[in-house]
């Protein structure tokens, strides 16, 4: 992924909406100690490097502005990184047990 | 320049959520705790057949209605003699985005068209975005859609990044933010500054959307079998599918069909920590939405939630994590229909449930969804297993929220768990006295919490002195 963008790129910035200090008083522990954060992506009104304070467009048009955290950001989940080998046992249970009447 | 800070834009709350529904909610109170539930569901203006036309205009609804053949032969082979319903599914992943969250979408975006608004956005995680998403690009609105995504180390479940592809590739945009629930702030902010209707999920127009889902699966029932069925078992998440299954079927003329929620029991985890966020397999469907929600429902994005589980559910029943994800894969395995995890929880319910009900009752479960990368058994029990969370056969039963998925051993071992329904009813209560601040109860009171909690006049008093206050009935 490249780390920096050109004028017009997609781009993905991000933003710290409230500081530990700021959130709410009805939340864990943990999540009081870290920030609450945004992430919204747009087309980039400048060129710039990742970690930059950028401005971006969005879809239906807004201004938003942050750091640039990725360029062309991909969607980067899919089927897991290593197989589940269990769930292979339970489709062939259950078809011993409709097809021998009998239990495994 | 308006004041953006977090307390000066709560503080809006009311003003701006009004200005982003065109509904008044103070036209429903009494002063008391009651609030004229019936005329605030009346006052869409749109009848059922309304509904029904217009979401046929965009292709939703009207779903098949399938029996499971092969899962019904194995419910047989290990339930007791005489023992084993026949389970139906409404294959609600047939809908343009694939669940039937678009039934709700799609009143929500046919009302801000109405109205004039030029956009929609919604706060969710969940399918109901991408429902959103779906319908405004069929009704030529913008949209956004705000989720809660990641933990503070940017790791998301697959299944929400799943979600925001599916909205971003319908052309919305998504904002994505950090554990917390001050999403809810970000969201007003959002509606705010865009002045685009509230597609929530709680308002009116949803909860009416999903009212065709029950009245369909009455009326298949009907054409298929001649009769309505015993039960109906629906996901228990933040009440609207249930209650708007519920209000279907008995428009339907359904009044004696028994209706069951369903959740996964994610007991011991808690929704706004950082450090549970990712040690969780299910993003909704659980307990940690259907309990509160039950008890609480107008603690939502708007001021009185159309969706009003114990008004409707009959029984409340808690299945586990491996269960519902052992399901999936034996529906997909012997039915040929592979539909996403989430989607399943009622179907596991059911399963469990079925074993236990005579051979000639007829239980309908009342959605499925779609599957895809993100979506499905495979990552998400590998990303469960990334987390630290171990992941093998064994009984459901001792399976641990946050430390372990179990599959069943054997399909004999799945377990429907009732739920104390009068804590429920209790709890309900409750949350209704603090809410109002209420010392003492009127008639008009007592009667709206019996039907709130779909109870006794009896029980709520009883409940409510239990609390302290005393209920004058006349």
């Amino acid at each position: 992924m490249s780390n920096s963008a050109k004028k017009g790129d997609w781009v993905q910035i991000h933003q710290i909406v409230l500081t530990p200090g700021e959130r709410t008083g009805k939340i864990p522990e943990e999540t009081k100690k870290v920030p609450l954060e945004l992430w919204v992506k747009g087309f980039i009104q400048s060129d710039a490097a990742v970690g930059d304070t950028v401005e971006v467009v969005t879809v239906t048009g807004r201004a938003v502005s942050g750091s640039l955290a990725a360029v062309n950001p991909a969607y980067a989940y899919g089927f897991g990184d290593e197989y589940v080998p269990e769930l292979l046992r339970i489709g062939s249970q259950a078809r011993s047990i409709l097809e021998e009447g009998g239990e495994q | 320049m308006s004041d953006n800070s977090y307390a000066a834009v709560m503080a809006r709350n009311s003003r701006i959520i009004k200005g982003a529904s065109g509904i008044d909610y103070s036209l429903y109170e009494s002063g008391g705790m009651a609030f004229d539930y019936e005329r605030m569901m009346g006052d869409t203006g749109y009848s059922l057949a309304d509904i029904s036309k217009i979401q046929r205009e965009v292709g939703v609804g009207n779903t098949p209605l399938l029996e499971l053949r092969n899962l019904n032969a194995l419910l047989r082979k290990i339930a007791p003699q005489g023992k084993g319903a026949r389970i139906f599914i409404k294959d609600e992943q047939c809908n343009p985005s694939g669940s039937f969250k678009d039934r709700r979408a799609s009143m929500s975006a046919y009302q801000a068209r109405k109205l004039g608004y030029k956009g929609i956005a919604a706060a969710t995680s969940g399918n109901y975005g991408a429902a959103v998403a779906s319908q405004a690009a069929m009704r030529g609105l913008k949209c956004i859609i705000v989720q809660e995504c990641y933990d503070s180390r940017k790791v998301g479940q697959p299944e929400i990044l799943e979600k925001q592809r599916k909205c971003e590739c319908l052309g919305a945009e998504v904002i994505q933010l950090s554990v917390g629930p001050e999403l809810f702030y970000t969201f007003l902010r959002v509606l705010e500054e865009t002045g685009y209707f509230n597609a929530s999920l709680y308002s009116t127009f949803g909860i009416a959307g999903v009212e065709t889902l029950g009245f369909e699966i009455a009326q298949q029932c009907k054409d298929l079998l001649g009769r309505t069925p015993d039960y109906v078992v629906a996901t228990q998440a933040g009440g609207g599918n249930l209650t708007g299954t519920a209000r279907g079927l008995i428009k339907a003329g359904a009044v004696n069909t028994k209706v069951y929620g369903a959740s996964v029991d994610l007991a011991g985890l808690h929704m706004a920590s950082d450090r549970d966020f990712n040690r969780k397999s299910f993003t909704t469907g659980h307990t940690g939405f259907g309990v509160p929600y039950a008890t609480d429902p107008d603690h939502s994005d708007v001021p009185r939630s159309a969706a009003r589980t114990l008004r409707y559910m009959d029984e409340y029943v808690l299945v586990k994590q491996g269960e519902v994800f052992y399901m999936t894969e034996v529906l997909a395995q012997l039915e040929g229909m592979e539909r996403g995890p989430a989607g399943n929880t009622s179907l596991a319910a059911a399963f469990a449930l079925a074993q236990t009900l005579p051979a000639d009752n007829i239980v309908v479960v009342q959605e499925t969804e779609y599957t895809g990368a993100g979506k499905h058994p495979l990552p998400q029990l590998a990303f469960a297993r990334e987390n630290g969370i171990e992941v093998r056969f064994g009984d459901p039963e001792t399976e641990v929220a946050g430390t372990s998925i179990i599959l069943p051993e054997h399909p004999s071992l799945m377990r429907a768990r009732y739920f104390d329904m009068n804590k429920l009813r209790k709890s309900y209560i409750r949350n209704a006295v603090r809410h109002a601040g209420a010392s003492r109860a009127t008639e008009q009171d007592v009667v709206f919490l019996a039907a709130e909690t779909k109870a006794t006049k009896a029980f709520v008093v009883d409940a409510l002195r239990e609390l302290g206050v005393e209920a004058a009935l006349t």
